[in-house]
């Protein structure tokens, strides 16, 4: 952190007991500050330790994603799209695949989107345990909570490789299903995973969810009010801490959703605590999904056998295709002229919108606050910049 | 969801806005509607607040270029020629596009519908780039008009906060416009070592040609 003297203090007005406060500090927090969870900065005025003001500042790791997709083919920017958020690479080939597929009218074989929802469900379950252990990292529990998480985020990242021979760049769905099918023993090892899952988040619930310190530092932290998080556009957990009803699985049943029981947890508070528990919750939910996924995992071809992949244009129009990601609704806006690369390539990134809220969150809260909240939010920053 | 019904809604409830329903050829089926920028934020809060179903929910903001393009078609016409009379092929042009375009993408959480698909248009590319902002009947507006503004140079009247958002402040082009050039170096500035340069030249053309053991001094 560096100290600024910039004439944004001048704009805010000072306390009237001028002898009791001292004068405001600019301090800017990032871009490479840890708890940033990558290259994210923030102009922070503070007053004491209370923040007064504070301004995003973005861009560190854009590098016009997508200009880059129009200037190449449909199917040459599904291993980018991995690098937007690094963490879940599934489930943003999944959204792109979708998107491609309303705009080209593409369906996906019954065992192809089976896998999607398996593959999908695990990549939300290492992306949730992954945050938890980073966000109680951010709080002080240093190393034990994050090490069990990771301990877990490892198996699922091995399934990944041993699906796709990548355990993050996985590139796994192709325009009308999947890459490759299941290698032999894939489904043993990952029931084994599945069904270890609960054990590893009830240790991990018994150790911290009734801890002193985390209700004292998660409770009435950073509220968003219901209003708020619609008008805001808030998606994903975020939203759904907030009591906000807004499933996409539920919502617009893409894929096979529909087929499966499962319940959306809803906090009622929308401060750090809830949208800490939501992922816990998520979590067990997930579970369900896989445990009746697998289970029902039909046999057949895994790609749709009538799309020709090489020289692949689709008809001219529009289609915007989003799914339920780890992190909220992850959208693709595709225009198509006719041609082999797309017109316009739009990301609708969750991580982005999701920081709108972050001032209102952090007004008035301390310094060493703004670092849970925003490690609640869930961001990556190479969503987040594109 | 239907648009029509939509159209006729915001017809009957916004007096003497300009209301065209843009045809998607895609399977997707997402049809769009092209409002007018005058009414535009009256449009919008109808529908955030008044509408059925009610689109309380902006998801996605973005834009689209669309610069200027001659179409021509071939069309076959009967003409005299040299008292003969044949059919003669004659080349019509014309031109599209010219302007840029922001599209929202609204949902509504209550009845679960969507999208309805909004579109504004700016009246050319250069000059007269000037649009309502939506964001004070959609808040999650605010950060994807700025990358709009960022990316493609549309300026929006009434944003509580237009400044770039992805690229630096200093930055002058817009990135995302089908025209666009890329500069060879981002970050060139200009420093001392071409005066310096050009000094040392007159020095020698004053002297002739430096000898080895000399060197440039």
């Amino acid at each position: 952190m560096s100290v600024l003297t910039e004439a944004s203090i001048d704009t805010i007005s000072k306390p009237a007991n001028d002898h009791l406060h001292g004068d405001l500090l600019e301090i800017s927090m990032g871009p490479h500050h840890p708890s940033t969870h990558g290259v994210f900065r923030m102009n922070i005025v503070l007053d004491g330790e209370r923040v007064v003001k504070l301004k995003p500042v973005f861009g560190y790791l854009h590098r016009n994603h997508e200009k880059i997709a129009e200037n190449e083919t449909y199917l040459g920017s599904m291993p980018y799209t991995d690098r937007l958020d690094y963490i879940c690479s599934i489930t943003n080939n999944w959204a792109y695949a979708l998107a491609v597929e309303q705009l080209a009218g593409i369906s996906v074989p019954e065992r192809a989107e089976y896998l999607r929802v398996i593959t999908g469900e695990l990549t939300r379950l290492q992306n949730h345990a992954g945050l938890i252990g980073f966000l109680l990292q951010d709080m002080g529990a240093s190393g034990t909570p994050l090490m069990y998480a990771f301990r877990e985020r490892e198996k699922v990242l091995d399934l990944f490789e041993a699906l796709t021979g990548a355990r993050m760049m996985c590139n796994y769905m192709r325009f009308g299903g999947c890459r490759c099918d299941l290698p032999d023993g894939w489904m043993e090892q990952a029931r084994k995973v599945v069904d270890g899952f609960p054990r590893f988040l009830d240790e991990f619930e018994r150790l911290l969810r009734t801890n002193e310190i985390l209700m004292a530092r998660t409770q009435g932290v950073g509220i968003v009010t219901r209003q708020q998080a619609i008008a805001a556009g808030i998606s994903g957990p975020m939203a759904r801490a907030s009591g906000v009803n807004y499933d996409l699985r539920k919502v617009d049943k893409y894929s096979i959703y529909d087929r499966f029981s499962f319940r959306v947890p809803l906090g009622e508070h929308g401060d750090v605590y809830d949208r800490y528990m939501m992922r816990l919750l998520e979590m067990r939910e997930s579970i369900e999904i896989l445990k009746q996924a697998m289970r029902d995992l039909p046999a057949g071809p895994i790609v749709d056998p009538n799309t020709k992949l090489r020289n692949f244009r689709p008809k001219a129009g529009e289609a915007y295709g989003r799914i339920e990601a780890p992190k909220g609704e992850l959208g693709f806006y595709l225009i198509s002229e006719g041609g082999p690369n797309p017109y316009r390539y739009r990301v609708r990134p969750p991580s982005l919108i999701n920081l709108t809220l972050l001032e209102e969150m952090c007004l008035g809260q301390n310094v060493s606050d703004i670092v849970i909240i925003l490690g609640s939010v869930d961001i990556v920053l190479g969503e987040v910049d594109r | 969801m239907n648009l029509e019904e939509i159209k006729s809604q915001i017809e009957a409830n916004v007096p003497g806005c300009s209301l065209e329903i843009l045809p998607n050829g895609s399977p997707s089926g997402q049809h769009s509607l092209l409002v007018d920028k005058e009414h535009a934020l009256t449009v919008a809060s109808f529908l955030r607040d008044g509408a059925s179903p009610r689109f309380d929910y902006c998801s996605n903001v973005t834009g689209v270029d669309w610069p200027l393009k001659e179409i021509s078609t071939k069309q076959k016409t009967k003409k005299l020629v040299d008292g003969v009379e044949k059919d003669v092929e004659e080349v019509i042009k014309t031109t599209t596009g010219n302007y840029l375009e922001v599209v929202y993408h609204l949902f509504s959480l209550e009845d679960r519908q969507g999208p309805l698909v909004l579109r504004m248009r700016t009246e050319d590319r250069a000059e007269r780039v000037h649009l309502p902002s939506l964001t004070p009947v959609w808040r999650s507006a605010d950060f994807q008009e700025r990358e709009v503004y960022d990316l493609f140079g549309v300026l929006f009247d009434g944003h509580p906060d237009l400044r770039r958002l992805l690229m630096w402040d200093s930055f002058t082009d817009f990135p995302m416009r089908k025209d666009y050039v890329d500069p060879d170096d981002y970050e060139y500035e200009p420093t001392a070592h071409d005066e310096v340069l050009k000094r040392t030249q007159a020095h020698y053309a004053a002297q002739g040609e430096p000898s080895e053991a000399e060197g440039a001094r």
